[in-house]
């Protein structure tokens, strides 16, 4: 048996033990679901270098490991939460711990008016036909065999639902902490935002210990008509980590999504960010940085599906890549036939800071429509000798100079973040890196 | 004040600079005048420190110290300042950022105490109206989307907060409109001290009408062909450069 079918077999294995610890629980009907995913998990191949969406993102390094799922709650120190959170009293706060939820570092009780939460495996009790309508619909484990892991293993998650008219104005932070003890998490979220509704949610996933660990990630989003959503996700994981997420986008009409998608920490990291427009004249901005340093690898795949027209995408992705890290960009934009009037534009910018970092951008545009307005690009480059150059000849000292640049390169993509505290926090954090 | 001996410099292994010979003193303003590419912009910046340079032969001598020895910052520190003729755009990095680590940054080879928010912003605030500069200035990225004349403006205001030694002013005069023109000459001779120094490298002689030069002199090939006081500018500006290259062709 090669390394694939080992660790294969080893997640089919911990799908019945885990199954055992279920109880009543299996009667839901959430459990077929389950059930329905380990079978496609267990017929589907894991990637390899010869697909054409693994081109540059060989998984050997996650196979030749093993697994077993998380089953408790570790110590934790609350300094290490705390270096997470944002300010309990503005944010409605949950936090997961090895994928549990944890009610000592959350705060979620009074719930603004129009907001129901909930963990996802509560969620499945009391409102299990809501559940059941979008659950694993958007994010469907038919290709993907990541997703079919998580879905199969879905268990510990959140479950967002935003009443009809209803604007959340705390935005809702979700913390997700692992304990690296070479285990594997598998968190599930269901964000429902309703008609005209405004919500800002932002998740952060964070790890701390000397082993290694896996998390694989799975967000499904359904945004109402006329609905406006801001979401921020943080990778932080532990440098040993390796991490995979779908986070799966279903636009309707006129509704307005923007998202950032900040990437620091992992060993190994793929990230899929999947929109699609089922309605027409929305629109979707999709931001995201990578920050590597060390041996770190990080990919992302964006797809954008223009399926109705009149929508406008507008993405933006920026790297900055250190050591011998390597990066992986691959953006997709679909226009179809009937998308006319379409607005899409992508661009990748990235810098290298060392001659061994290597980055592999590919943003690709598939057109079918005639009357849209499109745009591509990509950029892999150095710092900008001539503006290195201005600040050195105004007394800078040249490492403080490149600082400076590559701040600045970095900076501009938390820019329009609305959330104030955060856009604070992450440009400190930046600085920190960076500075 | 800075001591040009000999200097030759190449770019992309050809020969700009062919033997220069300079000396300039504290509270004298020169003026280096030539023909299109003649040398002079390439000399405000080997002074400065540009690394896409070699010199191959010769010496700058700064307050005694060997200037080609040190890197450009270094030489910032020891107050030089160069006007670019092109400013660079720098989105994302603010006025005040730049300004601020400049400032500190000299501040603390020079073993002084850095300045606070507060003082910062005070001798910021009192240095714009110099050049006639609104506040808001500050908070936008350097250059990014100024016009030709706020970012020659911008870089005199730059000058005006740092307070060099020695400013070289390279072209400053071009783009500028007769208002903006002005504007950044009285900020020049105002900042004019007995003890600083100004290089004013320029192709025109216009902008010497406002600051009036104690030296002129003319670069041709990559060596001063003749020197003289401001009386030389006026004479280039009627009769051109011909007569000059001319006369120093019969002495060789």
């Amino acid at each position: 048996m090669n390394s694939s079918t080992v660790l294969k077999e080893l997640f089919i294995k911990q799908f019945h033990s885990f199954e055992n610890t279920l109880n009543g629980e299996k009667e839901l009907p959430l459990h077929q679901i389950r059930k329905d995913a380990i079978k496609k998990f267990s017929a589907l191949s894991f990637p390899s270098i010869k697909d054409e969406g693994w081109k540059y993102t060989n998984i050997n390094p996650l196979l030749s490991k093993t697994f077993k799922p998380a089953d408790s709650i570790p110590e934790i120190d609350p300094e290490f939460i705390n270096k997470y959170l944002f300010d309990k009293k503005e944010f409605v706060t949950l936090v997961f711990v090895n994928g549990y939820f944890s009610k000592e570092f959350s705060e979620s009780d009074s719930l603004p008016k129009g907001l129901i939460l909930e963990t996802i495996s509560e969620a499945i009790k009391k409102h299990p036909e809501l559940v059941l309508t979008y659950f694993s619909k958007s994010a469907s484990s038919e290709k993907n065999i990541f997703t079919a892991l998580n879905t199969a293993f879905a268990n510990h998650g959140t479950f967002i639902f935003v009443e009809e008219n209803a604007i959340i104005e705390k935005p809702i932070q979700i913390l997700y902490v692992t304990k690296a003890d070479d285990i594997f998490v598998s968190p599930r979220n269901l964000f429902l935002v309703n008609k005209n509704a405004q919500v800002k949610i932002i998740e952060t996933y964070a790890g701390f210990g000397d082993r290694s660990y896996f998390t694989n990630q799975v967000t499904e989003f359904v945004i109402n008509d006329y609905a406006v959503v801001e979401h921020v996700r943080i990778q932080d994981e532990q440098l040993n980590a390796f991490h995979i997420s779908t986070l799966s986008v279903a636009l309707e009409k006129s509704t307005n999504f923007s998202s950032y998608n900040i990437n620091f920490g992992g060993s190994f990291v793929r990230n899929n960010v999947n929109a699609k427009f089922n309605g027409g004249f929305a629109e979707c901005r999709l931001n995201g940085l990578y920050v590597t340093e060390g041996t770190q690898f990080i990919d992302n795949h964006t797809s954008i599906d223009h399926a109705k027209a009149n929508c406008l995408s507008s993405e933006l992705y920026k790297g900055i890549l250190n050591d011998s890290s390597r990066g992986v960009f691959n953006g997709k934009v679909f226009v179809r036939q009937d998308a006319q009037k379409t607005n899409a534009y992508q661009q990748n910018k990235n810098i290298l800071l060392s001659n061994d970092a290597i980055v592999n951008t590919k943003p690709q545009l598939e057109i079918f429509a005639d009357d849209v307005k499109c745009s591509h690009g990509a950029t892999v480059g150095q710092l900008d000798k001539d503006q290195l150059f201005y600040l050195k000849a105004r007394g800078i000292q040249e490492k403080e100079a490149k600082a400076i640049l590559i701040y600045a390169f970095a900076s501009d993509v938390v820019h329009s973040i609305s959330i104030l505290q955060v856009r604070d926090r992450l440009e400190s954090l930046l600085a920190e890196k960076l500075l | 004040m800075i001591e040009i001996k000999n200097l030759h410099a190449n770019i992309d292994g050809r020969e700009i600079l062919k033997g220069i010979n300079l000396t300039v003193n504290k509270g004298e303003v020169h003026a280096i005048m030539g023909p299109n590419g003649s040398g002079k912009s390439t000399l405000a910046q080997v002074i400065a420190g540009r690394e896409d340079y070699e010199v191959t032969k010769g010496e700058i001598l700064f307050n005694g110290k060997n200037l080609l020895e040190l890197p450009a910052e270094n030489r910032a520190c020891e107050g030089i300042f160069l006007a670019f003729q092109y400013p660079v755009e720098i989105p994302g990095v603010s006025n005040t950022t730049l300004l601020k680590n400049a400032l500190n940054s000299i501040r603390k080879y020079r073993g002084e105490d850095e300045l606070d928010a507060m003082e910062f912003l005070s001798l910021v605030k009192k240095k714009m109206s110099l050049v006639e500069l609104s506040e808001d200035l500050l908070r936008r990225s350097v250059n990014e989307g100024f016009s030709g004349g706020e970012k020659k403006r911008n870089e005199i205001f730059q000058m005006a907060v740092l307070q060099p030694k020695l400013a070289i002013l390279d072209e400053t005069d071009s783009g500028l409109d007769i208002d903006a023109l002005r504007i950044v000459a009285n900020g020049v001779t105002k900042l004019k001290s007995p003890e600083n120094a100004t290089i004013v490298v320029t192709h025109y002689q216009r902008l010497l009408n406002y600051i009036i030069p104690d030296f002129v002199h003319v670069l041709y090939d990559g060596k001063i062909i003749k020197s003289g006081d401001k009386s030389l500018a006026l004479e280039l500006e009627n009769k051109g450069y011909d007569w000059v290259i001319e006369e120093a062709a019969e002495l060789v």
